[in-house]
């Protein structure tokens, strides 16, 4: 886990008043996306991506329980004792969780089926603890909740370029809600895509691209 | 599902459903840990002890207690604080009888109570109905294959140092790519033994 540069986005965005919001959003979605930048979470990245359906609902979660999180741990950090405030973060996180792995059970059982154990697995998800205690232990609720928000947002964009690829690559089209990306008939689909090596492929070219977009300073940024 | 052999899950979960590999779980320590090989097998050996004891611990805590009760859906937050709990005290116990293992595990046990591969071990346990004697052959199956994954990991990072990367896939894009080229490798284990 990349320390230094989650303290480095609150040292940079750690004003009190809620005219930060627009930075706060920038920040999360690009300049320290979690994924493509920090590196944070990708456990759940690589794992559920080889769908564009599959990468948009988690990237959902992931929002649903980043705002939430941040939003109560924010309201509550006054609060928590500083030496129990991991315990309260992730009991506060597992809550959200939990929450939204019922909603998906109770609603959208065959999605949940798909995503297995990686909904319970954003307990353990470096972005929103890191999120938790990077940004809301210190941070109005307002803020809080925009960050939330951004880099749900960051999170879910980073997701769906890397499942739009590898589903496109991999089977040939992107079908989503009924609507069908092809890629004709002189493309032969490669299977490996869908499979774990694609997806440790497709997110290393994905980081690769971002760095040149952003050129040598944000190389120096994360050193 | 529930008569294959807990053998055949243990060897399964080491090569052809390597967790790391195949299930991209504890990908956090993975980058951040396996530039040594010695930090590595510290890292390794430690995720396996704990795993093992843990996916016990919570098979049994979901089998006899939260699936009685019905309370199936607190698996999350229970599961979490086990592990938390757990790492807590071996880290006492090891620390007053053994000061040399604390000083060689010591420092990467506070690390394992956020590695995503102890947790999802746990829940696959429970996801994939194993028995209790297959939960331990996959506990511990599982922390072994991301022992060797990260090992491994770790030879190949010591002799990339010296080789000419291109700026851009410099760090974390690199790791990520020769992960690939692993994984890739570890599929040719696929037809020796399957689960799930």
């Amino acid at each position: 886990m990349s320390n230094n540069s989650s303290c480095m986005t609150c040292g940079s965005s750690g004003g009190l008043c809620g005219g930060k919001a627009l930075v706060t959003l920038k920040e999360g979605v690009w300049t320290s996306n979690p994924l493509a930048i920090q590196v944070l979470g990708i456990c759940s990245a690589l794992a559920v991506t080889n769908k564009l359906s599959n990468s948009l609902v988690m990237g959902a979660a992931l929002l649903f329980v980043c705002v939430g999180s941040n939003l109560f741990v924010s309201l509550l950090r006054n609060h928590i004792p500083h030496r129990i405030r991991m315990v309260a973060e992730v009991a506060i996180i597992a809550t959200f969780v939990i929450l939204f792995d019922q909603f998906l059970r109770a609603y959208y059982w065959e999605m949940s089926k798909q995503l297995g154990p990686y909904v319970g697995l954003i307990i353990t998800n470096c972005i929103v603890m890191g999120r938790a205690e990077a940004f809301a232990l210190q941070n109005p609720p307002l803020v809080s909740m925009v960050d939330g928000v951004a880099n749900g947002i960051g999170y879910g964009v980073a997701l769906a370029i890397i499942g739009f690829a590898r589903e496109l690559f991999g089977s040939g089209q992107v079908v989503f809600f009924g609507m069908t990306i092809n890629l004709g008939d002189w493309y032969t689909p490669n299977q490996l895509m869908v499979l774990a090596p694609g997806a440790f492929f497709v997110f290393g070219v994905l980081i690769a691209i971002f760095n040149v977009l952003k050129g040598s300073d944000a190389e120096e940024d994360k050193k | 599902m529930s008569d294959t052999s807990a053998w055949i899950i243990l060897v399964a979960a080491v090569f052809t459903n390597n967790i790391l590999l195949s299930n991209f779980l504890g990908m956090c320590s993975f980058i951040a840990c396996s530039s040594q090989v010695e930090t590595a097998l510290g890292l390794g050996t430690a995720v396996t002890f704990v795993m093992t004891l843990t996916t016990m611990i919570n098979y049994a805590i979901y089998h006899f207690v939260l699936h009685p009760l019905q309370l199936g859906h607190l698996q999350f937050i229970v599961f979490i604080a086990v592990i938390a709990a757990f790492v807590q005290l071996v880290e006492m116990i090891v620390e007053r009888f053994s000061p040399k293992l604390y000083f060689a595990l010591g420092i990467f046990l506070p690390l394992i109570t956020v590695n995503c591969a102890i947790l999802g071990a746990s829940l696959f346990a429970i996801i994939r109905n194993y028995t209790f004697v297959q939960t331990l052959g996959f506990g511990f199956g599982a922390g072994v294959g991301w022992l060797v994954a990260i090992v491994l990991m770790a030879g190949l990072q010591q002799k990339m140092r010296y080789s000419d990367i291109p700026k851009p896939f410099a760090g974390v894009p690199v790791a990520m790519i020769i992960t690939c080229v692993m994984a890739m490798a570890f599929m040719g284990f696929a037809g020796m033994v399957t689960i799930q």
